[in-house]
This record gives structure tokens, sequence and C-alpha cells, in this order.
């Protein structure tokens, strides 16, 4: 485990999340609603090599699967299915903490092309804290039989990451998908994502906050996401800071 | 920076954090959230261009029945017409019913007598037994057999889910989680079935609110009885419309009154034994869909009608011929039931009831379906021969009784926030594992019931209203 982790070399806290040894290059989040299609791309990326398990802690199931692309080692990871990170639900709980405390290389969001507005909430909320996210656009071709059309260029430009239209009953844009996993967790593509703003006593108080946090959390992780759920009142995500200040504890004791 | 600097910093963050929430209000969450969803419909139909019409058509139904405006008016339109049409058209298969059924009784005591059966078979067998089911059938099946399946329609129309979404800020608003609108919906089935459903509520503090407070809807065990006593006492036994219209207002006011307790208990909680914030939650509203209406009403026969008919003979025959026991066992110049009732009548009085009303909710607590035909077999035993063959005959009953309208309205009051029945109790002691709370649930309602009912006695009598 050690030996993985130290090789792995990002993600101080991968270990911790995932019931399994990680070794290939790259890690990759599957995100989603419910009723996506997720599971469909997750297999139709994968295929027969998964494992299953609950995450740690939890009574939620994890699935992992591994591909290879590119010359590259693929570990996905199918996060629970879940309409937004907000709520406390242990499901919502487990997929945000994955996000934001784990590291994966990218987040791969999945989202139903036939109702957009309401998977963008999910988009939205993962942007918050991530910017290496990729959109899925799936169930293109129920989109397609209902007439729905999509301005693929456009939705892209706005949310400021790649956004892959996809079929994965049909393993329609599959390949691109797998593509751009590869580019963005190489830090090959350029990402701009959108930001929200909130109104501007809450964006000072996420600001005064966020700067406090600064020294205490490793650069990777988005303070201004951890300082707005602090306002929030979700607690839940100390549980994952305490871990990782733990975490580096350990690290120096075996530093020094 | 030592590791000890750094959690004692994080505190002093989360602190500061917590502070700034707390001049928010729970503005906060609601900011954010409505922030995102606003950027993610604004998204949308930046970049979406033709939508299937039938979404458009969903949603502009929406628009109106989950509204600010419209959104609770609907709901209690629809209610009122649930019940208008429940009790206007259980009328008369409601008599033809208990003609048919108290017309076997004569033939059966005839029967009886002619073969020589002792007076006390007879009793229990014929009075006790047989009256006791003739009665939960006659005055329960009619009902049920049309309000199951108007209910289920609405379920599987999809309506319940927008209930919940207009009712989930009032619940927010005390305190609780917005799925306890969905539970509560659930209780208006069963109550053991709306504490079970409670599961869906992540949250200990928001499932033990919901759990407590399911009571206070009327379940099919206790709908029969609310409508029973305001089609004789409301509408006055005669059926003109008007009188069935106010029968089923008076139902809705029951109900409303039962949500506004609901809400006023979560509140209660909310803010002493079991304080915090409610969580929020994404409620997914369906695409409506065109019922099924012959598997509706089949399922709703079978399924809801049947299993809770059968669930209130297997009760009410046993209850039956045990009060007919009980009211013909004579210690002194009084019968059992007699010398119960007459303990009990004091506080039966104190609260506008009367003795037997207490007994029968006591003796009631198995099933609530029987708490009705315990009273009017008490009262049968006590008087004369009675002979049910119209609601008239039941208010005749009830009148000479003493019943007032204000015996009826206390009635219905108690009916609704009265301790929950057996069934429910276990259920609660299984969900929440714990003999505290399961006590509780008996005694909050128990205690609401008794102080609302003493109250509106003594105000009525104080003030020589009704």
């Amino acid at each position: 485990m050690g030996l993985t982790y130290q090789s792995s070399g990002k993600g101080a806290l991968r270990e911790d999340y995932l019931n399994y040894n990680v070794k290939g290059d790259y890690v990759i989040a599957l995100a989603g609603n419910p009723n996506t299609g997720k599971s469909t791309v997750f297999n139709a990326l994968t295929g027969l090599k998964q494992h299953t398990g609950n995450w740690p802690g939890k009574t939620v199931v994890q699935a992992l699967g591994n591909y290879k692309h590119g010359q590259k080692q693929i570990t996905l990871v199918d996060l629970p299915g879940t309409y937004s990170l907000l709520a406390n639900s242990p499901e919502e709980q487990v997929a945000r903490d994955f996000i934001c405390f784990a590291e994966p290389d990218a987040t791969v969001v999945v989202v139903d092309a036939t109702c957009l507005e309401r998977n963008l909430n999910l988009v939205l909320q993962v942007l918050e804290i991530t910017h290496k996210t990729i959109v899925c656009l799936n169930l293109m071709d129920e989109a397609r039989r209902k007439k729905i059309r999509i301005d693929v260029p456009a939705l892209a430009n706005q949310l400021g990451v790649p956004v892959i239209p996809t079929a994965a009953r049909n393993g329609e844009g599959l390949t691109l998908l797998k593509d751009t996993i590869n580019s963005v967790a190489a830090d090959k593509t350029e990402l701009t994502p959108m930001r929200l703003i909130y109104d501007a006593s809450l964006e000072v108080a996420i600001r005064e906050l966020a700067e406090e946090l600064d020294p205490l959390l490793p650069p990777q992780i988005n303070r201004r996401w951890i300082a707005l759920r602090l306002i929030d009142g979700d607690y839940t995500v100390i549980d994952g800071i305490r871990k990782f200040l733990e975490k580096k504890m350990v690290k120096e004791v075996f530093a020094s | 920076m030592t590791d000890s600097a750094q959690f004692a910093d994080l505190t002093k963050i989360v602190k500061k954090a917590s502070e700034y929430g707390q001049t928010q209000g729970d503005g906060v969450r609601d900011q954010i959230v409505s922030h995102i969803y606003g950027e993610a419909e604004r998204l949308a139909a930046t970049v979406v261009t033709c939508s299937n019409q039938r979404t458009d058509w969903d949603r502009k139904v929406d628009n109106i029945i989950t509204s600010r405006l419209l959104g609770y008016p609907l709901m209690l339109a629809l209610l009122g017409a649930v019940f208008w049409v429940t009790i206007s058209g259980a009328n008369v298969p409601s008599e033809m019913l208990a003609n048919f059924l108290f017309g076997i009784e004569e033939w059966l005591s005839v029967l009886f007598i002619s073969a020589g059966a002792p007076d006390w078979l007879h009793g229990v067998v014929v009075l006790g037994t047989y009256r006791g089911l003739a009665w939960v059938v006659a005055v329960m099946l009619p009902p049920m057999a049309i309000f199951f399946p108007i209910f289920t329609m609405l379920e599987d129309l999809g309506y319940l889910p927008r209930v919940a979404f207009n009712l989930d800020h009032a619940f927010k608003r005390v305190g609780a989680h917005g799925k306890q609108a969905l539970t509560m919906s659930m209780g208006f089935g069963c109550n053991a079935a709306g504490v079970i459903a409670a599961r869906i509520i992540d949250s200990p503090r928001e499932r033990l609110i919901a759990i407590l407070t399911n009571n206070f809807v009327p379940c099919n065990g206790r709908f029969p009885a609310l409508i029973a006593i305001s089609m004789i006492f409301v509408a006055g036994g005669v059926f003109s419309a008007y009188g069935t219209l106010a029968a089923s207002a008076m139902v809705v006011v029951m109900v409303l009154i039962g949500i506004s307790v609901t809400l006023a208990v979560s509140w209660l909680l909310s803010k002493t034994f079991l304080k915090g914030e409610p969580s929020s939650f994404t409620l997914e509203l369906p695409p409506y869909r065109k019922p099924q209406i012959i598997p509706v009403i089949v399922r709703s026969l079978f399924d809801r009608t049947a299993f809770v008919l059968a669930r209130a003979v297997i009760v009410a025959a046993p209850a039956g011929a045990l009060t007919w026991v009980f009211a013909n066992i004579y210690i002194g110049d009084l019968s059992i039931i007699g010398h119960v009732a007459g303990w009990l009548e004091p506080f039966g009085r104190a609260i506008g009831l009367d003795g037997v009303i207490i007994l029968a909710f006591i003796l009631g607590m198995p099933a609530n379906e029987i708490v009705v035909p315990i009273m009017v077999m008490s009262y049968l035993s006590a008087g004369a021969m009675f002979e049910f063959d119209s609601l008239l005959a039941f208010r005749e009953l009830l009148l000479a009784q003493n019943w007032t309208l204000l015996t009826a309205l206390n009635f219905m009051l108690f009916s609704l926030l009265h301790f929950p029945c057996g069934t429910t109790l276990l259920t609660i002691r299984k969900e929440t594992g714990s003999l505290k709370w399961t006590i509780l649930a008996a005694v909050i309602p128990t205690v609401i019931a008794i102080l609302v009912c003493f109250s509106i006695a003594q105000g009525v009598r104080l003030f020589n209203l009704l």
C-alpha cells in the first residue's frame, strides 16, 4: 500500500477512499444523476475488468474498473448516482468527498441529454469543486428521437470544459470520450471552468475564509468550495480536511 | 506551524463560518441552491433549441400545480372533491349493504331461536360478532371502494410528488425534512406504512420527527369514522347536495387540522428534543402518466380495500364478541362496560365526550377501525334493541345517548389526534429501536388530543356555543 501510494504520487487520500490498490496511471471519477446511463458508460469503458465493494465506513456500493487507452492504464471509479452534492445523504457525501479529497485526475459527469437542465445542476456543482471535469452528454440517441437539439460547442464554451456527446448503448462517442479523458488527465486540455458568482456579501465571506484556509490545505484542494460548504453549515467536509491533516502529519513524522 | 496549531486554526475557521452562516438565517442554503438552479436553467435555455412537446406540456401543468399562488388552493380543492365523490357516492351502496346485512342478522336470529340455541350463544354470535362485522362492512366498504381507487389514480398520475413539492417549504420552515410530506401522504393510507416510509429520510433527527408526527393524519381506519360522523352530524343525516358538500368540507377541515398539528408538533420537536437544521434534498417530479384505469381499480380494490377490510374484520369479530360479553355480564345492576364507562364518564364529559367513547378508543387500540363498532355496541347493550337500517337510525342512536354537535366535533378531533394504533406503535418500536420514543409517540398525541378537546368543550360550555 505504501508503495502504490508513493508511486501514484498524487492524491494523498486516494488509498483511504478506495478499497483497492490503484496501480494505473490515472484515476478517473464517474459522476452523474441516477438514470443517465452512467452504469452503461462505466461498463462500456471498463468491460469485465471490474471490482466491487463498499466505500470505507459506508454502506454505499463502490465499483471500480480498469481499461487501457493510448498507452495509459486507467482506473475508473463509479461514484454513486446523485442529483446534487449539497445534501447530506451518504451517497452524496461519498461522491463529493472523493471528487474533492481523493483528487481524481479527471471527473466525468454523465448527463442525460433529454433533460439537460436538471442534470446541469450537478455539473455546476462538480465544477465548483474541480476544474478537471468532462461532461459526457449521454443518451444522445434518445434526445435525437425526441427531437431535442443541443448546441454542444456552445455548451462546452459556456461551461469551459469538454462536452462529449455519446450514446453509450451503441458505443457512440466513447473513443472521443477516452481521448478526452487522457488529455484532461495529462493536463493537455485548456480548461476555463464556469464560475458561480454569488451575492457580493457572500462572496466576501467566501474569500475571507478561503484565505484563512489557504495555509491548511494542500494546493490542489479548492479552498473556495470548502469555504462555501462551511458557510453553508455543512460540517461533513471537515472530516475530509481532518483526514488530510492527519495524513500529512504521518508523512511529516516519517520524513523526519 | 505545528500540526496541533493547524487543527486549532481549523476550529477557528469553522466557528467563523458558522457565525457568518447564522447571520444569514436559513438564507445561505437557499441562496446557493437557487443560484445553481438558476444558472442551470439559463444555460439549458441557451443551448437546448427544440425540446419535445410533452415535456413542455408537463412543465406547463407543473407551473400551475406547484405555483405559490395556486398550489395550495388546488390541493385543497382536489382533496375536497375526492371526499365529496366518496361521501356522495358511498351513501346509496352503504344503505343497501346495511339493509342486506342486517336482513341476514334477522334471519340468523330466527335460525338461532328456532334451533333452540341458548340466549348467550345468540348474543355472542349474532348480536356481538355478526353485528360488529356487519357494521364495519356496511359503513367502511363503500367509502373505501371509492376512496382508494381515486387515491391510487392520483398516485399513478404523478400528483403525489407534486404535493410533496408544495409542502416541502412548509416542512422546512418548521425544521423538518421535505420528504416528510411524502411520509405524511403515506400516513393517509396507513400510519404504520407512513412510519416505515420514514426510512427515506436520512437524517435520524428528521426521521424521528416524521415518525412521531405521522399519526396526525387520519389513516384508512379513521377516515370512515370521520366521514360517517360528518355525514350524520354535519350533513344532518339528510343527503341534500348542500349536506354532502358540508360533510366533505368538514372532512377537509379535519385533514387540515391534522396537517397543521403535524407542522406545529414538528416545529416544537425540532426546537426542543430534536434540535437541528433541516437538510435539503432533490425531488424529481416524474412525468405525468395516463393512469391505467382498470389495473388501478383492480389493484386498489384487492391490495388496499380488501386488505384493510380483512384486517378490520379480523379484529372486529373478536372485539365484537368480547364487547357483547362485557356488555352483558352484570356486576350489581350494571354491566362491566357500564361500570368502566361510568368510571370514565367524568373524564369523558370534561373533554366533551363520554365514558363509552373513551372506552371505545381505549379498546380500539389494536385497530382504529373498531372504535365506532365498539362504541355502537356499548350503546346498544345499554339501550333498547336497535336496528341499523340507515344512517338516520344511527343518528337517532347517538342523539339518544346525548350526542350533540360538540360531541361529534370532539369525537372527530379525538379520533384525529389521539394515540396511534397498536400496529403503528409496534412499528415505531421496531423502526426507532427505542422504547422511550415509542412511549413519547403515544403520549404526545394523547396529551394534544385531550388538551384540544378539553379547551373546545370548556370554551363551548362557557360561551354557550353550539
